[in-house]
Parts: C-alpha cells; sequence; structure tokens
C-alpha cells in the first residue's frame, strides 16, 4: 500500500481494528437480544426492541454525547470501568463500543429475520429426540440462522467501518488514537491541501464497502444453500 | 410393556378429557379431525402441559399432576414421527439418523443403525440431504431417526397423511414391521379406517375429547358405535389362515371353520392374515342364496341394527368368523323386517388381505373377490 501516506494507513488499520472488535463482540449479543425479541414474550419486549434501535433513528451526536456521558471517566459505567483499569473516553477502544452500537441494530435485524424463518416444529423435534433447549439452540438454530449471523456480521462491519459522527463525539479524532477512516477524510478536507489524501481514503473507503457487499453475498448464497438442505 | 394415559386439559372451545391403557403392539388414536387425537399425542411427548393427568410407560412416569411430577420433553425418552417428517434440513441423512442418539444415554438398549437402515430401506440414501428426498424417504428417515433414539415408546401423528396413495403403500408395510419386529409399544394417530383395520393392535376410538370405545382392533372395529367417521368408513376386521392354494388360481383361507376365497395370495398354507371387509361392500340375504356370482356368502345372526338421519342403516352380523359389518338402507332393512336375534347371510363382494404377523408382505390392496357382484 505504498500509494497510501503512513497516516492514512495508520487510519485505515485502525478502522479494521475497530470494526473486527465491534463486530466480533457485538454478534454474540446480537444473537441472544434477536432470539429473545423473535421467540420470547416478556414485560419490557416493546422497550428492548426500541433501545435496539435507538441508534439507528437518534442522530449519531446525540449517541455519542449519550456515551461521553454514560462511559466518560466521570460517567456512572466510566467511573466504575476506570477503577477496573479500562478507559474508553479518547481510547480506540471507545471508538470500537461506538462503533459496535451504532452497527448494533443492523446485527439484531438480520439475526432476528432469519430466527423468525427457522420453524419452531425443527426445534420441537429436536426436543422430542432429546436434545436440551441449549441443545436445540446450538444444533439446529445456530446452523439454520447461520447465513442471518454472517449477513448481519458483515453490514454491522461495514456500517463500523463508516460510523463517524458517534465516535468523533465520543472520543474525538486523535491521530492513531481514534482516528478512524472517516474521521481521517473529515481531518485531512480541514486542511490546505489535504484533498488527494482524502480522495485516495475516499477510493479506499468504496473498495472495502464494495468488498464488504460482495462477501455477504457469495458467502450468504453459500452458506443458504447448505442450510436448505440442498 | 404397557402404555397408561389419563389426560384433562380444558381449551376455549374444546375439552379434552381421555383415558386409556395400551398393551404392546400399535395402539391406534382413531377419531375425525378436531377430535383431540393430536392434542392427547403432544400431552404425551410433552410439548404440551395439561391441567390433570398421568402417563406412564410400563410404570415409568412422564408426568403426573397428582405428584407434580413433570419430564420436559428431551427427558422422555420418545421417538416422535411428526406428520410432516421435520427432518433438519441442514443435516444429511445419516447425520438426522443419528441425531437422537447423541442424547441418548449410554446405557439404553440401541437399535442397531446398520439393522434399522436395513428395516426402512435407507441403505442408499444416508449421504444425501433431506431437500432432495421424496415424501416417502422423508418419512422412512423419519421414523429410523426416532427409532435410533433409542425410545421407550413410538409416538406417529398420522405419519401417512401428507403422502399420496402410492407412498402410502410405500411406507405401510414398515408401521407392521415395526410393530412385529420391534418390541416398543406405538400410539399412532390416524382418522383412516383402512390405516387402523391394517395396523391396530388396539384401537381407542376419540370424539370430541373423549374416548368412546377402547380395546382390541377387531373388537373395536367391529362395533357399529364406533363409526367415528360415519357408516361409511365402518368396516370389520377378521383374523384368517391361509388354507390351500387351489388349481383355478384362488386361494382359500379359513376363519373360525368358515372358507373364504380370496385371488391367489403370495403366502404360504398356515400363514396368518388379517381381513378388512368394508361395511359397503356386503350385501345381506334373508335365505342362503342361490345362483349367485359371489363365493363369499357368511352365515349369521344380527346382533344389532343402527340407523342415523341419514337413508343409511349400519348391521352387524356375529359369524363364525367374527363379526360383519353391513352398510344397507333403511328402506331395505324395513323391507327386508330385519331384526336383531335373526338368522341373515352376509354376501361378501370385496376384501382386503394383509399379512398379521409377519412383516414387509405385500401391500394390503383392495382385492376385489372373485365374481364380485
Amino acid at each position: 500500500m505504498d500509494w497510501l501516506g503512513p497516516e492514512e494507513t495508520q487510519a485505515l488499520l485502525l478502522s479494521l481494528r475497530v470494526s473486527l472488535w465491534a463486530t466480533l463482540l457485538g454478534l454474540p449479543l446480537a444473537v441472544f437480544v434477536a432470539y429473545a425479541l423473535a421467540r420470547w414474550r416478556f414485560p419490557g419486549h416493546a422497550l428492548l426492541n426500541g433501545l435496539v434501535h435507538l441508534p439507528l433513528i437518534l442522530p449519531p451526536v446525540v449517541t455519542g454525547y449519550l456515551l461521553l456521558l454514560t462511559f466518560g471517566t466521570k460517567g456512572p459505567v466510566g467511573a466504575v470501568l476506570q477503577d477496573w483499569g479500562i478507559v474508553l473516553a479518547f481510547r480506540w477502544t471507545g471508538a470500537a463500543l461506538a462503533a459496535g452500537i451504532m452497527a448494533f441494530p443492523l446485527l439484531v435485524r438480520a439475526i432476528r429475520l432469519s430466527i423468525e424463518a427457522v420453524d419452531p416444529k425443527l426445534e420441537q423435534a429436536a426436543g422430542t429426540l432429546g436434545a436440551s433447549r441449549l441443545m436445540v439452540f446450538l444444533t439446529v438454530t445456530l446452523p439454520l440462522i447461520l447465513p442471518g449471523i454472517v449477513a448481519g456480521g458483515i453490514l454491522g462491519f461495514a456500517k463500523a467501518m463508516g460510523e463517524f459522527g458517534a465516535t468523533i463525539t465520543f472520543v474525538s479524532n486523535i491521530p492513531g488514537q481514534t482516528r478512524t477512516l472517516p474521521s481521517a477524510i473529515y481531518a485531512f478536507l480541514q486542511v490546505p491541501g489535504g484533498d488527494a489524501a482524502a480522495f485516495r481514503l475516499v477510493l479506499v473507503a468504496v473498495a472495502v464497502a464494495m468488498a464488504a457487499l460482495l462477501l455477504s453475498e457469495w458467502v450468504g448464497r453459500r452458506v443458504a444453500r447448505r442450510v436448505a438442505g440442498q | 410393556m404397557t402404555l397408561s394415559v389419563h389426560v384433562k386439559h380444558s381449551f376455549p372451545a374444546f375439552t379434552l378429557d381421555a383415558s386409556f391403557e395400551a398393551p404392546p403392539g400399535i395402539t391406534v388414536l382413531f377419531g375425525r379431525s378436531g377430535s383431540g387425537k393430536t392434542t392427547l399425542v403432544n400431552a404425551v411427548a410433552g410439548l404440551l402441559r395439561p391441567e390433570q393427568g398421568r402417563v406412564a410407560v410400563n410404570g415409568w412416569e412422564l408426568f403426573d399432576t397428582g405428584a407434580r411430577r413433570w419430564l420436559p420433553p428431551h427427558k422422555r425418552r420418545l421417538g416422535y414421527i411428526f406428520q410432516e417428517g421435520r427432518l433438519f434440513p441442514h443435516l444429511n441423512v445419516r447425520q438426522n439418523l443419528m441425531y437422537g442418539r447423541w442424547f441418548a444415554p449410554r446405557d439404553a438398549p440401541r437399535a442397531e443403525f446398520g439393522r434399522v437402515v436395513d428395516l426402512l430401506g435407507i441403505g442408499a440414501l444416508l449421504d444425501r440431504r433431506p431437500g432432495a428426498l421424496s415424501g416417502g424417504e422423508k418419512q422412512r428417515v423419519a421414523i429410523g431417526r426416532a427409532l435410533l433414539a433409542a425410545p421407550r415408546l413410538l409416538l406417529a401423528d398420522e405419519p401417512l397423511a401428507a403422502l399420496d396413495e402410492a407412498r402410502k403403500a410405500e411406507i405401510l408395510p414398515y408401521f407392521e414391521r415395526l410393530r412385529d419386529e420391534v418390541a416398543i409399544p406405538i400410539l399412532f394417530v390416524s382418522h383412516s379406517a383402512a390405516e387402523v383395520a391394517r395396523l391396530a393392535t388396539t384401537v381407542v376410538a376419540l370424539e370430541a375429547g373423549r374416548v368412546t370405545r377402547a380395546g382390541p382392533a377387531a373388537e373395536v372395529l367391529a362395533d357399529p358405535a364406533v363409526t367415528p367417521l360415519g357408516a361409511r368408513a365402518a368396516g370389520a376386521v377378521l383374523e384368517a389362515v391361509v388354507l390351500r392354494h387351489a388349481e383355478d388360481g384362488l386361494t382359500e383361507l379359513g376363519a373360525g371353520g368358515l372358507t373364504l376365497v380370496v385371488p391367489r395370495l403370495d403366502a404360504a398354507p398356515g400363514t396368518a392374515m388379517r381381513l378388512r371387509i368394508a361395511a359397503h361392500d356386503v350385501i345381506l340375504s334373508r335365505e342362503a342364496p342361490v345362483g349367485l356370482s359371489a363365493l363369499n356368502i357368511l352365515p349369521g345372526t344380527i346382533q344389532d341394527i343402527r340407523s342415523g338421519d341419514g337413508p343409511g342403516a349400519l348391521v352387524s352380523l356375529d359369524t363364525a368368523a367374527g363379526r360383519v359389518l353391513a352398510r344397507i338402507t333403511r328402506r331395505s332393512a324395513q323391507a327386508m323386517g330385519l331384526e336383531p336375534g335373526q338368522v341373515c347371510h352376509a354376501v361378501v363382494k370385496s376384501v382386503a388381505v394383509a399379512p398379521d404377523d409377519v412383516g414387509g408382505g405385500p401391500g394390503m390392496s383392495g382385492l376385489r373377490g372373485p365374481g364380485s357382484a
């Protein structure tokens, strides 16, 4: 990647790291929340659904500010985490948290749809064959929703790569620490003569987005074929 | 091995309140749709939690509301064969078959994999995916999957209902084999009189959530009061033995000292057979008929005459071969002056035959009797 300057490479690698962690840590929780929303009826169902979707409809700046209030070093959660030696504000880990929260609704939506497509009668059949509820989930539900998990994961990863508003509000725009790809593009556009660097990063962003899209389609098709029993 | 069922549960529009005991073999829950058959099976399987009741297999309680005992479905050690197969689409046939075995206790008496595969004729399908199987093949795999889970009880909820006639004929012999070769009691839901006649050891007739009659198949099916599907589906089941194969291509069967003639059967003399005589295939005659082409004429005594709102009447006749049902019109019953206790002759137009104890025989086709009317 000689044609990218060191700052630009740094921003790209940081974005990849942030998005990967955001997606990997978000997925298990997203599967759990999607399963709860799809299969369980409990008080607060609508509230949980609303909360999950909030980052999708709130202005990202608002989400970022709320994160700062909560996870900042003086925030209720941030202060506790700081006592344990975990600092999120103005660190790349905070950028990952912001990206993860912004991508979360997309993960949950894709996974929930695939869970709703699984015939509960198959899970019932597995139960009569001796599988406990956990084993039913691991051996029947999980393999069958794999296409949804893959699709949701790739979509979420792409969303995390592009996250800007919440990230810059929560963790600012510190080179090498929180300056992700979109933040870097924004920063380059603020300085005279930065257009060329910004444009190179725009090309990278477009390439990453396209690659993610194509990959998700390809993997999705493969897994769907497998799961459909052909 | 006996099955003891007592279940009581109220639904908004219907109350299920059924009790019965079943000996080994196939116990068929028989009744029209909506009579509570599937609900009852689901209660046995643990997919429905009834308000009250007790179900035990050979003294082992699956649940007992009195003793606050409730085993979740996965601890009941059942094999449930569903109407739609419900094979796991992401696993191949071999993995589907092995699924229940992963969870069966190590010390459970296991059906041998190869034997089950042979029994069901699915050896060539093992590496295929369920999506590439025909309806009949899927159902055979579903039967194997249930068997290999080392169940103490097999449940089958209209496993043939989703199949066409040809596929039904393909699967039925396998259930006969199960009945005759596997020592696991089977609770089988059906609304087909022909299936019941062919498979049942015991029949439990259900109507509107209640057991109207339960007992050995031949006894229950010959009871005109048990016509869950109306007189149209009524018919009697007789036990018979192959006597000899005549030179003219007919086979003579003996039943209670009477001889019945059917087109040549592929069975050795001495083989036990099960005959089903549908009520609409029987004509009654007060006198011993002469000059009639029919060969199967059974003398007997009228035991009962039942008529409903329609023009038909169902007459049950005690013969030396067993009870035979005849569906005639009310008008002819009146014109002939039929009454219980009278001697009468049943002219049988057609007999369906299936092997009784030995499985894997030819399908029970509706063989027309020779010289049929």
